[in-house]
């Protein structure tokens, strides 16, 4: 495993700079340090108790500077110079001068703390920026094999928190200990030319603390390496719960999780426990030495004094200037142990972020100008095995024609899928090279070799952002730099981003390659995205997708319209014999039995405004509506009614039963609750929880559904009334969140489809949902609306993973992502394993028809496709055993 | 039709003559209600199927595909289930039933079709024993037709 550089020689080699500039001020400001010990002295000892001031009148130079040199030196140079002549004072302005001195000084120092602590957190920050991004970096050059290995979820802990530290500790590694032992020795020196017995007594103390704490201390670190280990093993074992939680579900072994996160959180609590005790055990001992030291000075200084060896003024400058003693001390030693614990977490971070055989060093923002390397492709003596070392691939010789179609057929395992992940540089290979005309395609960088070759594998990773962005992903290769010429503002940001060694890589630009759509900008990109879409048979999908987004009208003022129009038209379809009973629409003055009552009030879609049924009752406005149109009454009613019939029906089921999450007003675990509100009902009073839980009940009741036949004429009438009055008197602040049905109006809040619908689809009637999505295919394909329905739904977030889209349309899409940068070479491999045959065959045939000039190599699951191709190649146990050509008839020449 | 109403209705199903209320009800509840207007398919043969149906009110033709076209074998009314083999089975619709008259029925998926069967093991009965009676009057037709087929071959 290839060495990191230690903590310190990462440290001085990318802060020296400012390490040093911050060093320099540290020492300057030592002597108003020791100037701020001095004063208190001075003061006592001179205004204060009369010292110089015996006679009347009598004054001191006030900054008088002067020194002596020893009568050694030639006559000349010894004697007394004088710096500065300084100002005679009597006694009392002596005095004030001295104290606002010593104010004047405080306040300096503290100025000094300011700068140099300013200037040691961005130093800090800085090196933590550059070190966190060599660390993702490194992730996204680890070599395959190892992003294999590794947990995510540990991966991410060590990138965010365990190199947290290490940003505060920079500031602090060189100038910190200088700065500390600096005030220490001040202190010291001080202390002994006061009096040299309780110096060195001191000095002893401090050297026995110096030699003791440390050592101490080393289990401690010991026991922070492995809470730091068990702690990043936990997050990765989270990690791993959310990521298979589904499985975990399916097998039913919960408990067994439940079990092994029970035993990591009994490690990590021993750990911290050991710590602890042995933490506050040291620390205790560190403050006993410490505050040995005032003990002497007050037996023994204290024995001076009377003896009359040693002034009061200069015990008080003793004790005074020991107070600050023990401070630096304490600290040098604390710091010495974060020093400890920090390496430890740097090494520890270092050497999981340095595997072997690493992909070289990004050369980002350069890119090689042709896009597409003309020629031939060849693979010559090919070896690939697994990460066990099991061989999968061997001498594979092989040219690829640029405008050639290929079969890779064979049994399963048999080495055709390790043919196809050559191409994906998923597996290093052990042998051979790969080059497309002069490049070696596997050297040549992966920014290189992913604009030459698109690569559809079974599993496809996918972005939580919308279909588009993950659609044209593979294209985001034009890497842009931060431009400071043209934006000002972007100058300090380049700055910051040279002082903390990130590449200038401006993600706030476009990178989309639109050469490879074949267009000069974003603007006509639909119709090539429709067409990709069409190929691979993902149009419909996005389409439907579609039908289920919103639409902006400000940006779409035309299409809104055209919306419009296909609710009229629908509406006359629905209005014409056998289609009337399909969909009850939304009108002002009716109330539509197959939405729910929050709905018949609310009577309008919400854009960011919670409306869901169980928030209504939270929401102000509401309250207020049924309150004036007095449905307090009526809804509680209602309410029982439900909970009685919910007890009814519901309360011999078990939890878990699928009606509960089907047909459940209320979810299992609050229907006993329910229990006694019913009971309360019956025979005493209703309390204002009681209510306000009725209440919210029938909210959620759709009368189609449900059939309870809980609404009466005159409360129909009163819902109605409560629509009215809610809408009359929105407030501004829910205007923007809530847009209300119109006719006659496009419905921002609403998706296309119900926008289209204005209505809900019947319960009740034979198979209406089929047939009101043919109608509505049918009305919208009369007007030309295709391509802005596609546009919204290529909006759709397809979820953490893509999770929200269906395998066979991760597969359709993962395909579509790689055909859409029209690269040299296809490869696909695995890519549509969930579709059905006759579906597979039908994309086979576009692709192939839609790449007719360049290559294409695709491996089958089944043989029987292969005639389809130019040529068709035969991998077995790991050869390529057969090679033969076609031409377009299916014929073997 | 409130679901009160619906359970009265239910409750002249002779399948359901001896479940309680609290049960019919949450079957009333659980299961949607659907209208066909004469001269439509509840399913077709070959279909697969997901659920069965109740027949409120009105007959429904339950017929099979020939060589010569739609051969119906018989007629549902009332209070009859149909579309349940297909679920029992887990095989696709055995035969097409097309509606007669106006016909008023509850759709029962197939997830409740089977929680119906096991809480409620009298209905579990019932549907075995109208489907014996099924399989006996099959196994009839049977003996009957090779009867034909012998007497025409032997005469």
């Amino acid at each position: 495993m290839p060495t990191h550089q230690s903590l310190y020689s990462y440290i001085w080699q990318h802060s020296r700079r400012d390490q040093l500039v911050i060093l320099s001020i540290v020492l300057l400001a030592q002597p108003v340090y020791f100037l701020t010990l001095t004063l208190p002295k001075l003061i006592i000892n001179g205004p204060i108790q009369g010292k110089g001031f015996e006679d009347a009148g009598a004054t001191q130079d006030f900054l008088r500077l002067s020194f002596e040199l020893p009568d050694t030196l030639p006559a000349w140079l010894a004697g007394t110079w004088t710096v500065l002549e300084g100002l005679p004072l009597e006694r009392l302005p002596y005095l004030l001068a001295l104290s606002f001195a010593f104010l004047a000084l405080v306040a300096l120092n503290g100025c000094v703390k300011f700068i140099v602590n300013t200037m040691k957190g961005r130093l800090g920050e800085r090196l933590l920026r550059r070190l966190r991004f060599e660390l993702v970096d490194r992730v996204l050059r680890f070599p395959p094999s190892h992003l294999r290995r590794v947990k995510q979820a540990e991966i991410a802990s060590m990138v965010k928190d365990e190199v947290e530290p290490l940003g505060g500790f920079t500031g602090d590694a060189i100038v910190w200990p200088v700065f500390l032992a600096g005030q220490a020795a001040t202190a010291m020196i001080f202390i002994l030319v006061q009096n040299v017995w309780l110096g060195l007594v001191t000095g002893t103390i401090i050297l026995l603390q110096g030699l003791v704490i440390p050592h101490l201390r080393k289990p401690i670190l010991e026991l922070g390496k492995m809470r730091q280990i068990q702690a990043r093993e936990l997050a990765g074992r989270v990690g791993e719960l959310v990521e298979g939680g589904a499985d975990i579900r399916s097998q039913g072994t919960a408990n067994w999780e439940r079990a092994d996160i029970i035993a990591r959180l009994g490690r990590i609590f021993d750990i911290r426990f050991k710590l602890y005790q042995r933490k506050y055990f040291v620390k205790s001992l560190n403050n006993f030495i410490a505050q040995f030291t005032p003990f002497i000075f007050y037996a023994a200084g204290g024995y001076f004094v009377i003896t009359g060896q040693l002034d009061v003024g200069q015990l008080v400058a003793v004790i005074i200037a020991h107070k600050d003693l023990p401070g630096p001390i304490k600290e040098l030693i604390d710091w010495d142990l974060q020093r400890k614990d920090v390496e430890i977490k740097y090494n520890q971070v270092m050497e999981q972020f340095h595997p072997d055989g690493m992909r070289p060093q990004s050369d980002a923002g350069r890119m090689p100008a042709n896009r597409l390397a003309a020629g031939t492709m060849e693979l010559r003596n090919v070896k690939l095995a697994d990460d066990a070392g099991f061989v999968l691939l061997e001498d594979v010789d092989l040219e690829l024609a640029p405008n050639q179609s290929v079969a890779v057929i064979g049994p399963a395992g048999g080495g055709k899928e390790a043919f196809g992940w050559v191409f994906s540089r998923q597996f290093t290979l052990r042998e051979g090279t790969v080059r497309a005309g002069d490049i070696n395609l596997l050297e040549a960088g992966d920014e290189f070799a992913g604009m030459q070759i698109g690569y559809a594998g079974a599993e496809s990773f996918f972005f939580p952002v919308d279909v588009r962005s993950n659609l044209l992903y593979g294209l985001r290769t034009q890497a842009r730099a931060v431009d400071a010429s043209r934006q000002p503002e972007n100058r300090r940001l380049l700055r910051e981003l040279q002082r903390a060694g990130n590449p200038p890589l401006d993600a706030r630009q476009d990178w989309t390659d639109y050469a490879a759509l074949g267009s000069a900008d974003a603007s006509a990109i639909l119709e090539r995205i429709i067409e990709v879409l069409t190929i691979v048979e993902l149009e419909p999908d996005i389409y439907q997708l579609g039908l289920h987004a919103r639409l902006d009208p400000a940006a779409n003022p035309e299409v809104t319209s055209r919306i419009v129009d296909a609710r009229r038209a629908l509406h006359a379809r629905l209005a014409m014999p056998g289609h009337e009973n399909l969909v009850e629409r939304f009108q002002a003055d009716r109330f539509n039995r197959n939405a729910s009552i929050a709905e018949n009030i609310v009577f309008g879609a919400s854009l960011g405004t919670d409306l869901q049924p169980q928030h209504l009752p939270a929401l102000p406005h509401f309250r207020r509506v049924m309150a004036e149109e007095g449905l307090e009454q009526h809804l509680v009613a209602m309410g029982l009614s439900i909970a009685e019939t919910m007890l009814e029906l519901f309360s011999t089921l078990p939890p878990d039963h699928p009606f509960f999450e089907e047909y459940g007003f209320i979810p299992a675990a609050d229907l006993p609750q329910f229990q006694p509100i019913v009971r309360r009902a019956r025979t005493s009073t209703l309390t204002y929880a009681d209510r306000t839980a009725l209440a919210a009940l029938p909210l959620s009741y759709v009368d189609a559904r449900h059939r309870l036949g809980i609404l009466t004429p005159v409360l129909v009438e009163r819902l109605l009334a409560a629509r009215k009055t809610f809408a009359d008197t929105l407030p501004t602040d829910l205007r923007t969140g809530i847009s209300l049905y119109s006719e006659e109006a496009f419905n921002p809040a609403a998706s296309i489809l119900d926008n289209i619908l204005l209505g809900r689809i019947s319960y009740g009637v034979a198979q209406a949902h089929e047939r009101v999505r043919v109608l509505v295919r049918e009305t919208l394909d009369t007007l030309d609306v295709r391509d802005m329905i596609i546009d919204a739904g290529l909006g759709f977030n397809c979820g953490s993973g893509g999770k929200r889209l269906s395998n066979v349309q991760r597969q359709k899409l993962s395909l579509a992502r790689a055909l859409i940068k029209d690269p040299s070479f296809l490869v696909v491999n695995g890519a549509l394993a969930n579709l059905d045959d006759s579906q597979k065959t039908r994309i086979v045939e576009q692709v192939l028809h839609a790449r007719k000039s360049r290559a294409t190599v695709w491996v089958l699951t089944k043989d029987d496709l292969s005639e389809k191709f130019h040529r068709t190649i035969r991998f077995e146990e790991g050869r390529l055993v057969s090679d033969i050509s076609q031409n377009r008839l299916g014929v073997t020449i | 039709m409130s679901i009160n109403a619906e359970v009265e209705s239910l409750r002249k199903v002779p399948l359901f003559a001896n479940i309680d209320t609290a049960k019919l009800k949450l079957l009333a509840f659980t299961s949607e209600r659907i209208v066909f207007p004469a001269g439509v398919d509840l399913f077709r043969e070959g279909e697969r199927g997901d659920c069965a149906y109740l027949l409120l009110s009105g007959q429904v033709d339950v017929a099979l595909d020939s060589a010569h076209g739609p051969v119906v074998i018989a007629t549902i009314g009332q209070h009859n289930i149909v579309g349940e083999m297909a679920l029992l089975g887990e095989m696709p619709r055995s035969a097409s039933v097309t509606t007669r008259e106006p016909v008023e029925a509850l759709l029962i998926r197939k997830d409740q079709f089977f929680q119906l069967l096991r809480d409620l093991p009298q209905v579990a009965l019932e549907i075995m024993r109208e489907l014996a009676l099924r399989l006996n009057s099959a196994n009839r037709e049977l003996a009957a037709a090779h009867a034909r087929l012998a007497e025409g071959q032997g005469g």
